[in-house]
């Protein structure tokens, strides 16, 4: 599985970042990006689709095959 | 004296989709069944009163509005339109007023760079400075009603926070705080349907703001006033024009004030009705994160409005150039097409994509703050006070129209 987030979306509510900090960082404007290159350790799957469907903007997408 | 005085809209509302009232008391009270109505029947309401306006209440129009900056702008985002004061104090407010209160009344490219500005003095971290202090100030508004085993958890807590809060980051003194909450309703409750009022509190926040600026740009200091008035950002002039600076402060201090302390207000308010709610929080701290945002989703207290660029169809309704959209976040915030049994305040809610603090380009630039401060102004409470109910659930009151929440909420312990 493997995270992004739309840039172009974001307007930094910060909530991936509260409910996945394990997968998510913010830049000093408070806007998101992935940790490293997105790739989300079995563990946390759980919590990328939580960031997913709290994100208002709905600027994070998922692949669950990558 | 006013050139067009404040119209009395005292007929009550017989047709909510077509005459709605945001100042009826009923409405102001408990909005949620009139939200669910118009949700239903007519998801675009219209009225003629207080200036007139249009009310989206589902979450989908209102995210589709928000995104349409063209069509939507932000150039006044007042609720009510009763208008303008007389030319003579509309002269006095210009000199001050010359550029609104940027970013929340501007719109691209002015809103882009005077947003940027802020953003980085509001994030998760730059606000986590303010905790320590936050939670000292909860203490001693406790320590002051512990031994009496009753308080107003609106008037003697909630309202006394933000604005100290907002006063220690813009480096103003906090003794003044009872002042300038005064200020600050005046301008965005009992000012919203009188104009003379409005102004009057506009030009009392504008003068003492002025008075603060002058004086910071002789003894700068480690505080948002004197960094706006160096701060850089990427297609912002250099320096930033003092009247954009005073704007932003005057933003910050109408921004930050009403709306938070309705947020506390309505928690308190829940809590006191729902002991179990308080018993979970108390038993499981960790639970205050997600029961925040759902709070925040139940109560969400703040409405803003657009205005109309040109005439324009929008789910069939004709919309004019300069009409006026209120953004009727709360009720965005109960769409059951949304949120699952949208009614219930479910502390651990997983799915919770709210909106209260708007979406889109304007998204609160405070909200990292206003999370902060509802955390901590909840937590000092309860581990003080883990049980209390309202003395007399009738004798609540609430403000609303631009900001919602209780301004008497009187509870024993
Ligand atoms: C629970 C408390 C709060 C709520 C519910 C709230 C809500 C909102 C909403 C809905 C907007 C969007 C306006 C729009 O779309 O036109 C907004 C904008 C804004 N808020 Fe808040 N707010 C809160 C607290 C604060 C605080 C504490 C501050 C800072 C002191 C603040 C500063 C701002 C600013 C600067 C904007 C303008 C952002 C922009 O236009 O880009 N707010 N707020
Ligand atoms: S929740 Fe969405 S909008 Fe907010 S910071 Fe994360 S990606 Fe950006």
């Amino acid at each position: 599985m493997r995270i992004k987030i739309d840039t172009e979306k974001c307007e930094g509510h910060n909530r991936c970042f509260v409910v996945a900090g394990e997968l998510f960082e913010l830049d000093d404007s408070g806007y998101a990006h992935e940790v490293g290159d997105g790739k989300v350790p079995a563990e946390l799957k759980e919590k990328a689709r939580l960031a997913v469907t709290n994100c208002p903007e709905l600027a994070i997408s998922i692949d669950e095959d990558d | 004296m006013t050139t067009e005085p404040a119209k009395r809209h005292t007929e009550p509302v017989k047709d909510w989709t077509t005459d709605y009232d945001i100042f009826d008391a009923g409405y102001v009270k408990d909005p949620f069944p009139v939200w669910d109505e118009l949700r239903e029947k007519c998801p675009v309401a219209h009225t003629e009163r207080w200036g007139g306006s249009w009310m989206p209440t589902t979450y989908e129009d209102l995210r589709k509005i928000a995104a349409n900056i063209e069509i939507f702008s932000s150039r006044n985002p007042l609720v009510a339109n009763v208008g303008e004061p007389t030319e003579e104090v509309m002269a006095d407010l210009e000199n001050q007023f010359s550029v609104g209160a940027p970013p929340i009344s501007s719109d691209p490219p002015v809103h882009t760079w005077s947003r940027a500005l802020l953003l980085p003095k509001f994030s998760i971290k730059e606000v986590a400075r303010y905790e320590e202090e936050t939670r000292e100030l909860c203490r001693s508004l406790i320590d002051r009603f512990i031994d009496k085993g009753r308080a107003d958890a609106a008037v003697d807590y909630a309202q006394q926070i933000p604005s100290r809060v907002i006063a220690s980051m813009l480096g103003i003194p906090q003794e003044r705080a009872g002042e300038f909450t005064e200020w600050v309703r005046g301008f965005l409750e009992y000012g919203l349907t009188n104009v003379d009022l409005r102004s009057g509190a506009a030009m009392q926040i504008f003068s003492f703001l002025n008075e603060q600026v002058q004086e910071r740009k002789a003894n700068p200091g480690d505080d948002l006033i004197s960094y706006l008035l160096q701060a850089k950002a990427e297609g912002a002039p250099d320096p930033i024009p003092e009247p954009h600076v005073l704007g932003t402060c005057f933003l910050l201090l109408v921004a930050g004030i009403d709306t938070t302390w309705s947020s506390i207000g309505s928690a308190m308010w829940h809590l006191a009705q729902n002991p179990d709610d308080c018993k979970r929080l108390i038993d499981e701290p960790e639970l205050i994160t997600p029961a925040v945002e759902e709070l925040l989703r139940a109560y969400s207290p703040v409405t803003m409005a657009r205005e109309v660029t040109r005439d324009a169809e929008y789910n069939g309704c004709p919309m004019k150039e300069n009409d006026k959209i209120l953004m009727n976040f709360p009720a965005a915030n109960r769409d059951p097409k949304k949120f699952e049994n949208p009614d219930q305040v479910i502390l651990d809610r997983e799915v919770n994509p709210h909106i209260a603090f708007g979406v889109g380009i304007h998204r609160c630039a405070g909200s990292n703050l206003a999370r902060m401060e509802m955390k901590v102004a909840i937590e000092e409470w309860l581990k003080r006070i883990p049980e209390f109910r309202l003395e007399d659930p009738e004798a609540v009151t609430w403000a609303g129209g631009q900001v919602r929440g209780p301004r008497k909420c009187a509870v024993v312990f």
